[in-house]
């Protein structure tokens, strides 16, 4: 990206490594426990929050002024979510024997 | 009709003899040449295919499974659909008409990021490598569709070797569509206004927003596949706490939106030549433009119409039937204002428009019969049959390469500076209408008489010869169809008369410059101060008159 794109200071990209390390560590960790049906839960909501660090400070979008970012980010949402839901439409009302 | 054309100054520099040499196209960074550079590979890609589907024609020549046995067949109809899908279809008409096209339809020297087109290129390339030495070193079995768990626990054919090379391919088509995005974006010329876009451009945005959206989940799903095989990860497996059917609903969305990647930008080929044969701006303009975006979006929403007797619930079947339906809406707007623009227009019967008329024709049959099998009652039936087979090919092969096609014949003058032999062309033409035709209509008659697809041998069933041996027959006349525009094009390469810079008398900004084009394609920055399809004005009598056609 060319220079008037926000970057952040130097040690915000320290720290958002470092979280996601730490992200990771905790994904390992939730894996050697079982929690019955939050297994799932537990392993997607600690991934969500590393993909939106990911998103927000490397991939530059907070800060982003562009309309057009912002439009690409809310589309690349939308259409997860439609995956994600369109697909449910089958998961939660199949007749699992 | 002919008309003392004016000859182009022979020795002016173009992008064809700017330089030459291997390096100055293998390390070009000019859209028109790795235009060209997309055309000389998936050409040959698709004798590849063309060659498969010519072994699997003359093995149902006869009832009983004599030519080839039963996993060489499965492997045919694999190397087949994976080939002109992958390594043909999706690339064909926006790697090459579309690299080519694009930045000088809308008034700019070359794509955004030159250097990332010709990324996309080598991608491509080394995807190809991987998927011939997968083809020479033993192939594949499971259908271009990788089903699991057959993909994922029995088959010990090269599944994750053929997965990669389409994961590499695939991101080729990702960079393009990342290019063309930006570029019809930031690159437009003064002027020209999204709504002064020819509806090309239109189709090809549409298709880019598809391959960014789309290429990903199949590249992660096809990494998914190779790790349930390499690590036994239980993706897909039941056994491992897996679900095969999740393997359909990532395999499907993307594969239902790149049936939309091959069709929208042929939409957009045939709309330019329907405009600019019956001399009229395209009927219902914003129509087409938006619905072109609609089918982007609801493409998104009706994957699942290709499960609905794999086991998922009854509930989630109804849903996607109704959504399916929904799609074929903006398709028809599509037809109908097409058809809306030829009523009083001054029609010409030159070979573009003759494949433009076939597309109209295979395209509407096509997505009919797909509506057929969004419909669950019936969808039960001819499921898995022919009928589903003819279905696509109708779509895939009579829409999509019909108008790959016709936009080769149309832009040809401009690509090679040369005119082709219109007689020949039209005889072309003409042949490869009959040829599909009788090579696919006898499909849609033996599925529905119950022939299942993918089988090698229906020696239970010998009625069924008759109808195989005309869609064999038919296959042979397609060939020669397809052969023709390959012989004359490359000869017109030498012999053809030159082109003069707009031989149709076309609107449009890429008519505006030489044939074959300078390296930046227009010798100064043009400024658009007029509607698209302006073809009244440009036929109007005090404008200078070239009749369209030689
Ligand atoms: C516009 C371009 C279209 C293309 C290129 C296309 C392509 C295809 C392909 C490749 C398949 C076979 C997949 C397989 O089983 O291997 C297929 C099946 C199907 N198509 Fe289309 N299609 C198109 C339009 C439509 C439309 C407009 C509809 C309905 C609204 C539709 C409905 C279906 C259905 C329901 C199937 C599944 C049939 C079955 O296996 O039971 N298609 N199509
Ligand atoms: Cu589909």
């Amino acid at each position: 990206m060319s220079e008037h794109s926000k970057s952040s200071p130097l040690p915000t990209y320290f720290a958002v490594f470092f979280a996601l390390l730490v992200g990771t560590a905790l994904t390992v960790y939730a894996a050697t426990l079982d929690l019955g049906k939050y297994n799932a839960a537990v392993a997607l909501t600690i991934a969500s929050v590393k993909a939106t660090l990911v998103a927000l400070f490397f991939m530059h979008v907070k800060g982003a002024s562009e309309k057009l970012t912002k439009l690409v980010v809310i589309a690349a949402l939308f259409f997860l979510l439609l995956l994600l839901g369109l697909t449910m439409t089958d998961y939660a009302t199949r007749l699992w024997s | 009709m002919s008309m003392p054309t004016p000859m182009p100054q022979p020795e002016r520099e173009n992008y064809l003899n700017k330089e030459y040499g291997v390096w100055s196209w293998l390390l070009t960074t000019d859209h028109k040449r790795i235009a060209l550079l997309y055309l000389l590979s998936i050409t040959f890609f698709f004798f590849i295919g063309g060659f498969f589907a010519l072994l699997i024609r003359l093995e149902l020549l006869t009832p009983a499974g004599d030519l080839v046995q039963a996993d060489t067949y499965n492997k045919l109809f694999t190397m087949h659909g994976m080939v002109m899908v992958f390594f043909f279809l999706i690339p064909s008409i926006p790697a090459v008409l579309g690299n080519f096209l694009v930045p000088m339809m809308i008034g700019a020297k070359d794509l955004a990021f030159p250097r990332v087109n010709l990324l996309s290129w080598y991608l491509y390339i080394i995807g190809g490598v991987m998927m011939l030495h997968c083809m020479l070193t033993g192939g594949v079995d499971t259908g271009w569709t990788f089903y699991a768990p057959f993909a994922t626990n029995f088959t010990n054919t090269k599944i994750v070797e053929a997965g990669l090379a389409i994961f590499v391919a695939g991101f080729s088509s990702i960079l393009t569509g990342l290019n063309f995005v930006v570029t019809i974006h930031r690159m437009r010329a003064p002027g020209m206004t999204w709504s002064r876009l020819p509806l090309f451009i239109w189709a090809h945005y549409a298709t880019s927003i598809i391959q960014l959206l789309g290429t990903p989940v199949i590249a992660v799903t096809i990494v998914l596949v190779a790790a349930e095989r390499a690590l036994h990860l239980g993706i897909f497996d039941p056994k491992l706490g897996g679900d095969p059917l999740l393997f359909q609903h990532l395999f499907w969305f993307y594969s239902h939106p790149a049936v939309y990647i091959m069709i929208l930008p042929a939409m957009g080929v045939v709309t330019e030549i329907i405009a600019c044969f019956s001399r009229k701006r395209i009927f219902g303009y914003s129509f087409v433009a938006f619905s072109s975006i609609a089918i982007a979006v609801f493409g998104f929403l009706v994957w699942a119409h290709h499960m609905f007797v794999a086991g998922m619930s009854v509930y989630a079947a109804l849903v996607f039937s109704l959504l399916s339906y929904a799609v074929a809406v903006p398709s028809a707007i599509k037809v109908f204002n097409w058809t809306a623009t030829l009523y009083k227009g001054s029609i010409h019967y030159d070979a573009p428009m003759l494949y433009a008329f076939g597309f109209l024709g295979l395209f509407t049959i096509g997505g009919l019969t797909g509506l057929f099998l969004a419909a669950l009652g019936i969808d039960v039936h001819v499921t898995d049959t022919y009928f589903v087979v003819a279905h696509f090919h109708y779509i895939m092969v009579g829409g999509a390469v019909m108008g790959y096609l016709g936009g080769m014949h149309f832009w040809w003058p401009k690509i090679s500076g040369r005119l082709y032999p219109e007689g020949w062309a039209r005889l072309a033409a003409l042949i490869v209408f009959i040829g599909f035709n009788l090579t696919f209509f006898p499909q849609f008659i033996l599925g529905y008489m119950g022939m299942p697809r993918r089988y090698y041998d229906y020696s239970h069933m010998p009625e069924f010869q008759v109808l195989n041996v005309l869609s064999t027959a038919g296959a042979t006349v397609l060939g020669v169809g397809y052969l023709l525009p390959m012989i004359y094009f490359l000869w017109s390469m030498r012999y053809g008369k030159p082109a003069s810079d707009n031989p149709w008398n076309a609107a449009g900004l890429e008519w505006k410059t030489a044939s074959p084009p300078p390296t930046f394609n227009f010798d100064e920055e043009p400024v658009v101060t007029w509607e698209a399809y302006n073809y009244e004005e440009l036929d109007a009598p005090h404008s200078e008159e070239v009749p369209v056609g030689r």
